[in-house]
């Protein structure tokens, strides 16, 4: 536990000192801004425009959690497809490749210790990152009264879907020692998760079904919906834990190859 | 202290190292001769556990480093060719990091920082960055990580490369010190050196041992690099030109 933490602390540290941070974190307040602006002002339009109808029913059925939570919080899974590469891929390619790598290797530590070290470290930015996104609804619940459940539990989706982006990320960075290639791979490979599901609707039922489960957006959707469901929390943990394993079978090759 | 017994590590089908077997006892400085590409950085790799053996064991102060890792490696302080640093930190946190991943409590870490930086003479750069420190002072750095455990044994391969000879001396005389209660396994090309620091020599040539002995019965008749030159010499040519340089 003391070494996990020692690494995720070095690791958190080094995101801070490089411009990493800094670059990713600006990055993903100005796409979020930019889509948030963009659906406000939809919103808004869409108000103007019913309340010139005077319609009462039609502007009942106008809601900041469908119109503007929701599909922010879709965009910005999409913003974190590509940026959790980008966070990741120094993880362990960085290392082999400056020769820390050794360091570590040869340290009285555990692979386990080494791999929850990093996870935990790039965890806590995550947290970061969704923490700073939730500047969106809080402007919301200030001017509007949006449903707080629905937006927290659409913040924990993203936690936990970024969690999922950052094993899968430390998995691939864990196979090579060129970050390139380690964030290609991710980020293919968190693309694929996130549109498996679309030929499911003309895959018929079983193999359908299977796709649907598989997709990172199907889970997610739920969680934004603000429907909290055990089999949606189940399925982000397993794929966190099964990248986790790899990741740890990966590191462990080099020493028993 | 260190045991390796009939070693032998396969690359694929390229053998890097051929059963070799070697012992350096408890305070002794071994010196690791060997041409380019003869071995001895991989069978640092397999002492230190960075790397698995194909077949044979290494034994570390009495431990097997397979079958009890752990305590080997708390017992090994190890500088790699290149020292393994992190240069985005400073050289104090830098030492409190691997002080802390080597398995000093938070108490210890000052202490042993404080002690390690002086004797390594990194006292006016402890604050600087280390991706801005020049070639000596990361070896310095380098050296410093492998002792801030206070290890029996220490491993460093190729200690004062690309250093002036200034900072050559000083981290000579260094290990020097160092050495008495610690054993030292050290990889070199300089052959001065060797003579200079350590008691045993082992020489290896691709993939094997050529000899060892003890300095002064290899040098009591021909000068250290006749010595290296008739052993490595034996079977292939080319690889005389490279060694001469």
């Amino acid at each position: 536990m003391k070494n996990t933490l020692t690494i995720a602390a070095r690791d958190l540290r080094s995101y801070f000192t490089s411009p990493i941070a800094y670059v990713v974190l600006t990055g993903f307040l100005v796409l979020g801004g930019w889509f948030f602006f963009n659906l406000l002002s939809n919103f808004n339009q869409l108000l103007m425009a019913y309340m010139g109808y005077q319609m009462p029913e039609l502007l009942d059925s106008l809601n900041l959690n469908e119109l503007v939570v929701a599909p922010l919080l879709h965009n910005l899974a999409v913003v974190l497809v590509i940026l959790v590469p980008m966070i990741t891929m120094r993880t362990f390619a960085e290392e082999k490749r400056s020769g820390t790598y050794e360091l570590l290797m040869t340290s009285p530590i555990h692979v386990g210790e080494i791999v929850a070290g990093k996870f935990l470290g790039a965890f806590v930015f995550i947290l970061l990152m969704v923490l700073l996104t939730a500047i969106y609804p809080v402007i919301l619940l200030w001017y509007g009264d949006p449903e707080v459940g629905v937006i927290l539990s659409g913040l924990l989706g993203l936690l936990l879907l970024g969690s999922s982006f950052v094993a899968v990320g430390l998995f691939t960075s864990s196979l090579t020692d060129n970050q390139i290639v380690a964030a290609v791979s991710c980020l293919v490979t968190l693309l694929f998760l996130y549109i498996i599901a679309w030929p499911a609707q003309s895959a018929g039922e079983g193999l359908g079904g299977l796709l649907r489960y598989l997709s990172l957006t199907e889970h997610y959707g739920e969680l934004v919906k603000g429907v909290i469901d055990t089999r949606d929390l189940v399925y982000f943990l397993s794929v966190i834990a099964l990248a986790l394993f790899l990741t740890v079978r990966s590191v462990e090759s080099l020493r028993w190859r | 202290m260190i045991e390796v017994d009939h070693l032998t590590k396969r690359y694929g089908d390229l053998m890097a190292v051929r059963d070799i077997s070697f012992e350096a006892k408890k305070g002794e400085i071994l010196g690791f001769l060997g041409p380019n590409g003869a071995g001895k950085t991989t069978t640092m790799r397999v002492i230190t556990g960075f790397l698995p053996a194909t077949t044979g064991t290494v034994r570390v102060a009495g431990f097997d480093i397979f079958e009890q890792a752990h305590e080997v490696r708390q017992r090994i302080g190890y500088l790699p060719e290149n020292p393994p640093l992190y240069n985005d930190m400073t050289v104090s946190s830098y030492l409190a990091f691997v002080g802390r991943i080597k398995g000093l409590t938070r108490n210890e870490i000052p202490d042993a920082s404080d002690r390690t930086i002086e004797r390594c003479g990194l006292t006016d750069v402890h604050n600087r960055v280390l991706g801005h420190l020049s070639k000596g002072f990361r070896q310095r750095v380098g050296l410093a990580q492998a002792l801030i455990h206070d290890p029996s044994v220490l491993v460093l391969d190729e200690p004062t490369i690309g250093l002036d000879p200034r900072q050559i001396i000083d981290i000579r005389s260094l290990i020097r010190d160092l050495s008495g209660e610690r054993t030292v396994i050290l990889s070199t090309h300089i052959l001065p050196e060797v003579a200079q620091l350590c008691d045993k020599v082992v020489i290896i040539n691709r993939g094997r041992i050529a000899v060892e002995d003890s300095i002064s019965n290899l040098t009591a008749v021909l000068s250290l690099e006749e010595v290296f030159l008739k052993y490595i010499t034996s079977d292939v040519a080319p690889l005389t030109a490279e060694a001469a340089l």
